[in-house]
């Protein structure tokens, strides 16, 4: 067994023994299930929910906002970060914007948002473009800063245009701290546009969560909550091994 | 065209816009001959690079003129010039093969013409059984093999190498030296190699030419007399000590110069 093999045998082991004693501990009554209900509840009211249609709006409604402010993040941060990485005065101002940018919760602007944009989904996508940019923004700038010179100078000799010097130096050059960007950002918008649901929306999984919060309807809670999360690391885990992929080969020696 | 000047410099003067105001090369003026392996030795910081940047192409003299095969040079890389670099210029996210077909993506040959000059540039390197390997997975001299198929795989007129051996140890440069003489005899390019090891530039040339401290001059030029199908085991010709003796005598002072000290 590999050692990589290894870690991940213990994180599910873990995950799996926590996931075990929270469904002994509800069964056996040491956990009130007005608290937290037993995993296996989850899994169902999970099913039933999915099964009945009843979250079908919602899905539709969340995933298809975390997409667009997941798209519109990675064009304007990769485009923000290679104009910051161009024009070294923008960079002097912008760096230590970037650094505590993630230090201000945006969540705090949803209110503003919804004034300025009205109810649906226009000030969601907002939300999760301002969660996710800064991400692809710094991971753009760490991506052409780590270029090397000499592969500018071989697309010079190769007398590359700039837009062959772009997708075949640049880009792939590049590729791997954008990938680890859009990681982040399809997190970030993710977190973004279901806690704006959840804070103030009317629609989506982040508002259906927060209803069944306050309906005192725990089963359902946990239900959309798992869904949530499976969703999340699902997407997250894809991501993952793709990005594993890509630095193996690059780094296999 | 043997015998006639492949490469021309004259008076090439290369200035960095300060303040201060850098002279980092010249006046220099040199032909190179059509075919010939010329190195350039010289103390650290002298404008080696710089000189070679300028007959790239890469870099645009401040004054005087460059021309290769009869025609100026203004700033751009001409066709017919292969460069290899100092620094490991491999792509990561390619494979050798790749990496090698890299400079004929260009080139308009049909599939099979690339196919079959790759292949070549790879067996001719020595690197036919890592063909699907990543840089990562070679050592550093296979690495700057690769970077030299690369080149090789264009036909270029002139190779310039700046310094490509210099992150290897001594035994691994000498072999990859006897595989430049091979590739220099075989495809019959003019070389220009920029070293710092005198004795790498004594084994391999025909003419060595020394340079001062910056900004770089020619202050001496040495004619090896090396026949055409030399190897490595010239290190052991009495000539070879003779040789590298009157390289480092004529740079000796020059290099005591760059250290701040008097000869």
């Amino acid at each position: 067994m590999t050692r990589r093999h290894a870690a991940l045998f213990v994180r599910i082991a873990i995950l799996t023994s926590l996931v075990a004693l929270l469904e002994i501990g509800c069964r056996l009554g040491f956990i009130d299930t007005l608290t937290v209900i037993a995993p296996s509840d989850m899994v169902a009211s999970m099913a039933d929910q999915i099964r009945s249609g009843d979250l079908d709006a919602s899905i539709v409604t969340t995933f298809s906002t975390i997409l667009i402010a997941f798209a519109l993040a990675v064009v304007l941060g990769t485009a923000l970060g290679a104009l910051i990485h161009r024009f070294a005065r923008l960079r002097d101002v912008a760096d230590p914007l970037l650094a505590s940018y993630y230090s201000v919760p945006t969540f705090i602007f949803y209110p503003l948002l919804v004034a300025l944009l009205g109810l649906g989904k226009a000030p969601l996508v907002v939300l999760g473009i301002l969660s996710a940019t800064p991400a692809v923004v710094i991971s753009t700038l760490s991506g052409l800063d780590s270029v090397a010179p000499v592969l500018m100078k071989l697309a010079r000799v190769h007398r590359l245009t700039p837009a062959r010097t772009l997708t075949w130096i640049v880009l792939p050059a590049v590729m791997p701290h954008l990938f680890t960007g859009f990681k982040l950002a399809l997190s970030y918008a993710l977190i973004g546009v279901i806690a704006g649901e959840f804070i103030l929306s009317g629609t989506g999984l982040g508002y259906a969560i927060s209803y069944a919060y306050q309906s005192f309807d725990n089963r359902a809670m946990y239900g959309v909550m798992l869904f949530v999360l499976l969703v999340a690391v699902t997407a997250n885990g894809i991501l993952y091994v793709w990005e594993g992929r890509l630095a193996r080969r690059r780094s296999r020696g | 065209m043997s015998g006639e000047a492949q490469v021309s410099l004259s008076e090439v003067v290369r200035r960095y816009d300060g303040p201060p105001v850098v002279q980092a090369l010249g006046p220099i003026s040199l032909d190179i001959k059509c075919g010939e392996f010329f190195s350039i030795v010289g103390p650290s910081g002298c404008g080696k690079s710089t000189l070679l940047d300028v007959v790239a192409g890469l870099v645009r003299p401040s004054s005087g003129s460059v021309r290769f095969e009869g025609k100026e040079l203004h700033g751009e890389v001409p066709d017919g010039i292969g460069v290899v670099f100092q620094e490991d210029s491999s792509m990561p996210w390619l494979s050798v093969r790749d990496n090698v077909a890299f400079g004929l993506r260009t080139s308009g040959l049909s599939k099979q013409e690339a196919a079959t000059r790759v292949d070549h540039a790879i067996s001719f390197m020595g690197l036919s059984q890592f063909a699907g390997h990543y840089p990562a997975q070679l050592s550093g001299g296979m690495r700057q093999r690769v970077c030299i198929a690369r080149t090789l795989v264009l036909k270029p007129r002139l190779i310039l190498l700046d310094e490509p051996f210099g992150a290897l140890d001594q035994q691994t440069r000498l072999l990859m030296g006897d595989e430049l003489l091979r590739l220099w005899r075989e495809t019959g390019a003019t070389v220009l190699l920029i070293t710092h090891a005198l004795d790498e530039a004594a084994m391999l040339s025909d003419r060595v030419g020394v340079m001062s401290a910056r900004p770089g001059r020619f202050i001496d030029m040495v004619e090896t007399g090396w026949p055409r199908d030399r190897d490595s085991r010239v290190i052991s010709d009495a000539q070879f000590g003779a040789l590298t003796a009157r390289l480092w005598s004529s740079l000796r002072a020059e290099s005591l110069k760059t250290l701040g000290r008097a000869a």
